[in-house]
């Protein structure tokens, strides 16, 4: 739906320990429950909502924000917490295009694709990163690097074109700018 | 809501913003301690406002206001302030350095461009006349500011700055000093209508759900789930005034007997999830929100729930299920959310312009309110000016001024001297005016009739290389994408008429084509369950009705007048309807 991976708050593939979503998979950790501290606090979260139904994309947040997205595990281990059939916990984290059901590149790059921007040659950018690093919106660069995502409007139509990397916005982008932000290690 | 998102996100607020010239490396230096303002005791003579609004930020704001405050203890300057505060605005002109009591606005302040901090620096030391009058200004002159009153005037994470104006005194004085009744008979005098998008009269829906019976209690949703691409108004008054909002919502739930509220807040504006966060909590512990509130029995409790990126979530009926938990799809209404809301309850859900201009209509009164605007549109209206315009940013005027004056004397016209061609209004349920219509006053009726909507009050400008069939095609597009997939004439429709543009983009397509993707814009118009189906055919509309030939041009000539499409070479030319379906 509306931005592939939730614009500026594309800072939350960090894990809490300063490491990058990429390396942290939800469901190894769900295995080791009580050993992930990062686990309880996605416990405090579902107490601090009652552990109702209807903290689910709430929890959903959270998970995401400390692990970097959300696999089969977390969401059965969520479902389980908040009393929702596993069906409904999939169709919410389907429906909604900030929830991330793969596991991100280690950085990320936004574009966004709002009327400002793309009146301002938003299409340019996305076109040089497919040119220059083979990677369209919605991928990842093979070596597992950068995650390519594509944000509806990000609300910097005062600074159109913007961009995004690593939750840091960048505006009235050119493509040779973009590229060298993203080249740095 | 919750602590998460402060910590989380802080990284956009005070680390990590940068512009494209400076060395990313350098950036990991940057995350550090927040830095207090500087407040003198006595008298203030002069005061700094550095603007820390999204736009601002990412071109470094926070190391001006550092910079600038070390600068003032070192020149040793007893009587001068230097704040943080929200926007004031110019976004295009950022980083903003305000001085209010000088009347001076300085742009492009950079740590590294010593002349612009000495021109700053000047100023307060009360010499110098650097920087733009807000004064005698075009961009200023014109502007009524009612919602935006506080923004770029206060600090937005400190609620004494909000009291400190004037805030929260229209709730004490409603809770205090007036019933329910008479709150709902200021709104409804006042003339105010829904400020996303529809135009609803706000008086009519508070006096529905105050009206409905309490039973197991209301609810009062506030909608910033601002989904309109080219529109950012909410968020800029969320970063820079929140406190205002909630007062609003406060104020609602008083008027129809409800004592909870929710905070709808789109996942992309992570600083405003977090400053309204910061409000909230603050809020609280002054007793300006919570139980009892201004040792009133009233008690007013907002939790903030975050979307997760559906654009549908901003129709009210979508927004209710997303903040149960569940998917973002609409219902057929009636019920109406003052009926049937939230959990089954009574729910007054408003936007968060309409809730920011709460407080000032109780204050200062329904008359005074209601003598600005026009007859059918009262009040003032924020605006987000972006594209082919000079100064983009966020502007508030009274409703009933001319578009011309809007986008040439406020905005400052177009950049390099580009020709104006249309302006973009009401994102993807709205359309675009050409310029012969330029003296038409911006009001909920004028626009309508002009085939556009007033919309959240996103205003693109637009150009002579913009091509309006591929504006069109980019509208349908977002919303062939953000369709919920509920109801068929706007799933499958919006499909077939993005396929319909975008043959017409290349140039491949046929004058049977154009009358079919009419009379399906006309069939998804009056077939979808809800705003996003019933208005995805208008910005297809609107470009017909004023630039028909443009139209016309991509498929009888196979050329695009602007030059924004690439007709696809090997039918250019070719002989219309020839190739193969």
């Amino acid at each position: 739906m509306k931005s592939e991976g939730g614009g500026m708050s594309t800072a939350a593939p960090r894990s809490q320990d300063g490491s990058r979503g990429a390396g942290a998979s939800p469901a190894a950790a769900a295995g080791t429950h009580s050993e992930d501290r990062r686990w309880r606090q996605v416990e405090v979260r579902i107490r601090q909502l009652g552990a109702r139904p209807d903290g689910l994309i709430e929890v959903l947040h959270t998970v995401q924000e400390l692990f970097g997205y959300l696999d089969d595990d977390a969401l059965a281990y969520v479902g389980d917490a908040l009393g929702v059939p596993p069906s409904q916990v999939m169709g919410v984290a389907t429906f909604y295009s900030h929830f991330m059901l793969k596991p991100q590149g280690a950085h990320t790059c936004v574009v966004c694709l709002g009327t400002a921007c793309y009146i301002n040659g938003a299409n340019a950018l996305l076109q040089r990163i497919s040119d220059e690093l083979g990677v369209g919106p919605g991928a990842t660069t093979a070596d597992g690097n950068l995650s390519v995502l594509r944000a509806r409007c990000l609300g910097a139509c005062a600074m159109a074109p913007a961009a995004v990397v690593d939750g840091e916005v960048y505006g009235k982008i050119t493509p040779a700018d973009l590229m060298r932000i993203l080249e740095q290690p | 809501m919750t602590d998460h998102a402060g910590t989380d996100h802080a990284g956009t607020d005070h680390a990590g913003t940068g512009r494209t010239s400076t060395d990313r490396a350098s950036k990991a230096t940057v995350r550090r301690r927040r830095r207090e303002p500087l407040l003198p005791a006595g008298p203030v003579r002069a005061s700094a406002n550095v603007c820390q609004g999204s736009g601002c930020l990412s071109m470094q704001s926070d190391l001006v206001f550092d910079t600038l405050r070390e600068r003032v203890l070192a020149a040793g300057l007893p009587d001068v302030a230097v704040r943080r505060v929200g926007c004031p605005g110019l976004c295009a002109a950022g980083p903003l350095v305000d001085i209010p009591e000088r009347g001076r606005l300085f742009e492009h302040v950079q740590v590294d461009d010593e002349r612009s901090l000495a021109a700053v620096m000047s100023v307060l030391g009360g010499g110098g006349e650097g920087g733009k009058s807000t004064a005698s200004d075009p961009f200023f002159a014109q502007q009524v500011k009612v919602v935006l009153e506080h923004c770029g005037r206060i600090d937005p994470e400190r609620v004494e700055d909000y009291v400190a104006v004037g805030g929260f005194e229209a709730l004490r004085e409603a809770v205090t000093t007036m019933s329910p009744a008479e709150v709902v008979a200021e709104v409804v005098g006042s003339g105010l209508r829904g400020r996303g998008g529809a135009g609803y009269p706000t008086g009519l829906k508070w006096t529905t759900v105050a009206k409905a019976p309490s039973g197991e209690g209301k609810f009062v949703v506030c909608n910033a789930d601002e989904g309109d691409p080219g529109a950012f108004m909410d968020r800029s008054v969320l970063e820079s005034c929140p406190q205002q909002v909630l007062e609003g919502m406060a104020i609602a739930g008083y008027a129809v007997g409800a004592s909870r509220g929710y905070a709808y807040v789109r996942a992309e504006y992570p600083l405003a999830v977090k400053r309204l966060t910061s409000a909230i909590r603050q809020a609280q512990r002054a007793g300006l929100l919570g139980s009892s509130i201004a040792d009133s029995s009233f008690d007013f409790h907002v939790e903030v729930r975050i979307g997760a990126g559906a654009f549908v979530c901003g129709e009210e009926t979508a927004l209710i299920a997303s903040i149960e938990g569940r998917r973002g799809t609409p219902r057929p209404r009636p019920p109406y959310p003052a009926a049937s809301g939230l959990w089954g309850r009574p729910t007054l859900i408003n936007n968060v312009e309409t809730l920011a201009s709460i407080p000032a209509i109780i204050s200062r009164g329904r008359d005074w309110y209601s003598s600005i605007g026009t007859e059918q549109s009262r009040g003032t209206k924020v605006f987000a000016l972006a594209g082919s315009v000079v100064n983009t940013g966020l502007i508030e005027v009274p409703m009933g001024l001319t578009l011309r004056q809007i986008v040439f004397d406020i905005g400052g016209g177009l950049p390099d001297g580009g020709r104006f061609k249309a302006v973009q209004t009401g994102g993807p349920s709205g359309g675009c005016i050409p310029e012969d219509l330029l003296d038409m006053p911006v009001d909920y009726e004028s626009l309508s009739a002009a085939g556009s909507i007033m919309g959240s009050g996103g205003m693109i400008v637009m150009d002579q290389r913009n091509c309006m069939v591929d504006v069109a095609k980019f509208f349908m597009d977002f919303c062939r994408d953000e369709s919920c997939g509920k109801c068929l004439p706007c799933r499958a429709g919006t499909v077939q008429m993005y396929g319909l543009l975008d043959r017409i983009t290349r140039g491949v397509a046929t004058r049977d084509d154009l009358a079919r993707l009419e009379r399906l814009a006309d069939l998804v118009r009056n077939t979808s369950l809800c705003g996003l189906g019933q208005g995805a055919p208008n910005p297809v509309s609107a470009t017909l009705r004023y630039f028909r030939g443009e139209y016309l041009a991509h498929i009888d000539d196979h050329v695009c007048p602007a030059g924004a499409c690439r007709m696809e070479p090997a039918l250019a030319g070719a002989r219309p309807g020839s190739e193969a379906r």
